[in-house]
């Protein structure tokens, strides 16, 4: 509503009572460089359609929460991402985190594994069980869910170019422990748009890479229909530096991209979109981030509706994971990063996430220890069982603000989407680069506001310490590595070369046929094939892609 | 100290597996927008490749960023193949996560600086302007 439609009344509050204060600054923005209004009113909001724009949860479009009880009925799953060094070293963190209260697994990928390298190739050197737990082969699988109840425990796996090879190793050990694909419940990453958009970690270039993404949908449709193939992925690209309404634009945008393939394949939409997950990040900026959340399931549920037809009311829900924001936690005063990853641990439960893994205060110095990671799972714990935000559906629900801020970043995203229907889709808006370089540009302004101190960061460029405290760190031990590659030398040899050739042609006639590998990697795994010479054949058959390097 | 006539020329290189790049390419950016030539190698570089094209381009300094726990192993096998190469006047700084007792050891290895996360682009810049010598 513009100035000159507002009330008398409205009018007269701003001249004598709003413009006779001073303002502290002369523009006051969110980290996305948003403008803010400094009051929204009744009348800014008059003609909102409630019942349209909200419902109640549990029902279309799921404004408010995507159960009608949301966190009354259950809380969200406490799930911390943990992984480092060997299998060993991560199931024991696993029983760790289990013992505390955690109540889902989160597995954290060393880089070998997420870019398709055995511990013992020379692209590992350095690497090995460094930034997450190697896992190589059925054997690594099998050691680090030791003594954990596939069928009880869901299990989240953070692996994308070579998920194909980590959830048939995850499968196949199943197979092993007498269990059936349907009784497992878990989520694996498996996003490639976002790959090339801003984690990058890749094989191949972006068509075989989406291929081989459905390949999982579409296994999992049919074999293990509690297990969520894919978790569409907005954290990266937050991360990487886009303002909120590009990554809510750019992860919904990536989702239409993949329903669009599997509807090509001649899957029908109900058949697998219950079972799409997505990931987001909660950043600082508190009433933007719940905004995000709100205007995420509203747009997902109308396109799932609208542009695909869906019949199936859980294929309209964007059930989504959270997770705090690495990129806003500082290495200088690090303990100030538990304030930071309460409150934006709290915006994701206001925003109604269905499960949330908080930050370590010392993730910007190393691998959390186990004393930082048990603080981020207890952020969770007072937040679920001493602030009250749970004991109410949406409790900010009908806030002339937070209604309008759902509204703005709803259509912001939705003219994105356009922009990227408009370029052919997400697979050649990726192609082109179109994603990457609006977040490059986003991540280049916010720096830039940073350095001339027009956002400020505490302990950073705002109420710096000349002397610090330092706090303990985790170290991974070097020796790892070799122990990692002297066990695969091991399995290597004990395999049955002719089982292990066999296996191999299989996995390489699926892929030359453009057939589902699900299948025959199952079986490749257990007659010994690694992950590292899985990713082997799809360099082979599908090409390598490398960085374009564009600054 | 450098000359308004011949820019520092930089080498922005991504060592390693890791796909964090967010940092490289503000800082790239940065330099080049302070009047620097700069190279990006893109992600993923070996540290034969860094050095490659290090020496191909002809560069005074090399900033490497490191977010993958690997800076004790990549960072020594630089410095080395600068050496081997006999190209040691090639000047080698870098960012990232990179814990503090490391910091000491990497220097004593010949890294000339580190910079940890909250360095601004304009803490870079200057060191950079202070730090390299151009031949006149």
């Amino acid at each position: 509503m513009s100035a000159d439609s507002k009330s008398k009344k409205y009018i007269e509050w701003r001249e004598r009572r709003y413009n006779t204060q001073k303002e502290r600054l002369a523009k006051f923005t969110s980290i996305s460089f948003r403008e803010q209004p400094p009051l929204v009113t009744a009348e800014d909001r008059s003609g909102f359609d409630a019942d349209g724009q909200l419902g109640f949860p549990g029902e279309f479009p799921f404004t408010r929460g995507v159960q009608p009880t949301m966190y009354r009925g259950r809380l969200w799953t406490m799930r911390q991402f943990a992984g480092f060094g060997s299998p060993e070293d991560t199931n024991r963190r696993f029983k760790y985190l289990l013992e505390h209260g955690q109540t889902g697994l989160s597995t954290a990928f060393d880089m070998p594994s997420l870019m398709g390298y055995d511990p013992d190739s020379p692209r590992s050197k350095g690497e090995v069980g460094r930034e997450g737990v190697s896992v190589a082969t059925l054997d690594d699988m099998d050691r680090l869910f030791a003594g954990i109840d596939q069928s009880k425990v869901t299990t989240s796996m953070t692996i994308n170019c070579s998920a194909t090879a980590a959830m048939a190793m995850y499968f196949a050990l199943a197979k092993k422990r007498g269990l059936g694909f349907e009784q497992l419940g878990g989520t694996i990453q498996n996003d490639m748009f976002k790959e090339f958009i801003a984690q990058k970690e890749w094989i191949s270039p972006p068509a075989p890479s989406v291929k081989l993404a459905c390949d999982i949908i579409e296994f999992c449709a049919n074999e293990a229909p509690k297990f969520n193939p894919i978790s569409i992925s907005g954290y990266h690209i937050r991360e990487a530096g886009a303002t909120a309404v590009q990554e809510l634009a750019f992860t919904l945008a990536d989702g239409i991209g993949y329903v669009e393939h599997c509807l090509a394949r001649g899957m029908a939409i109900d058949s697998f979109a219950p079972r799409l997950s997505f990931f987001f990040d909660v950043h600082n900026d508190f009433f933007e981030e719940i905004a995000k959340f709100r205007a995420a399931r509203r747009i997902w549920a109308r396109l799932m509706r609208d542009r695909f037809g869906a019949k199936h009311e859980n294929s309209m829900k964007l059930r989504t994971h959270a997770q705090t924001a690495g990129v806003s936690l500082t290495a200088q005063q690090p303990l100030n990063n538990v304030a930071r990853v309460a409150l934006q641990a709290l915006a994701g439960v206001l925003g109604g996430v269905q499960s949330l893994h908080t930050n370590s205060m010392d993730e910007t110095l190393s691998l959390p220890t186990e004393e930082a990671a048990k603080v981020a799972l207890r952020t969770q714990q007072i937040i679920a069982e001493e602030t009250g935000v749970v004991n109410v559906v949406d409790p900010l629900g009908g806030s002339y603000y937070l209604e309008q801020l759902t509204d703005q970043i709803e259509a912001e995203a939705m003219v994105y989407i356009g922009k990227i229907d408009a370029l052919g889709g997400m697979l050649h808006a990726v192609e082109v680069g179109f994603p990457q370089k609006e977040i490059a540009e986003a991540a280049y302004q916010f720096q830039l506001q940073v350095d001339s101190r027009e956002k400020k960061i505490v302990g950073v460029n705002a109420y710096q310490d000349e002397q610090e405290q330092p706090i303990p760190i985790l170290h991974v031990d070097f020796e790892g590595e070799l122990r990692q590659i002297e066990k695969l030398k091991a399995f290597k040899a004990a395999r049955n070369p002719g089982d292990w050739k066999k296996a191999c042609a299989a996995i390489r006639e699926r892929c030359q046929q453009n057939q589902n590998v699900m299948p025959a990697l199952i079986d490749g795994v257990a007659a010994g094939v690694t992950l590292g010479e899985i990713s082997d054949i799809y360099r082979e058959v599908f090409g390598v892609y490398t960085d374009p390097g564009l600054v | 100290m450098s000359t308004n006539s011949s820019p520092i020329r930089v080498l922005i290189a991504k060592a390693g597996l890791d796909g964090h790049d967010r940092g490289a390419k503000v800082v790239a950016r940065a330099l080049r927008d302070a009047g620097m030539e700069v190279i990006y190698t893109g992600l993923h570089q070996t540290p034969e490749m860094i050095v490659r094209s290090a020496i191909q381009e002809d560069v005074h300094c090399i900033g490497l960023s490191i977010l993958s726990g690997a800076h004790m192993t990549l960072f020594p096998e630089i410095i080395n193949l600068l050496k081997q190469e006999k190209s040691s006047d090639i000047t080698v700084f870098g960012g990232g996560i990179i814990p503090k007792d490391d910091i000491a050891k990497l220097e004593k290895l010949g890294v000339k600086k580190v910079f940890l996360p909250g360095a601004s682009t304009t803490e870079i810049v200057e060191w950079i302007r202070g730090n390299i010598s151009l031949p006149s």
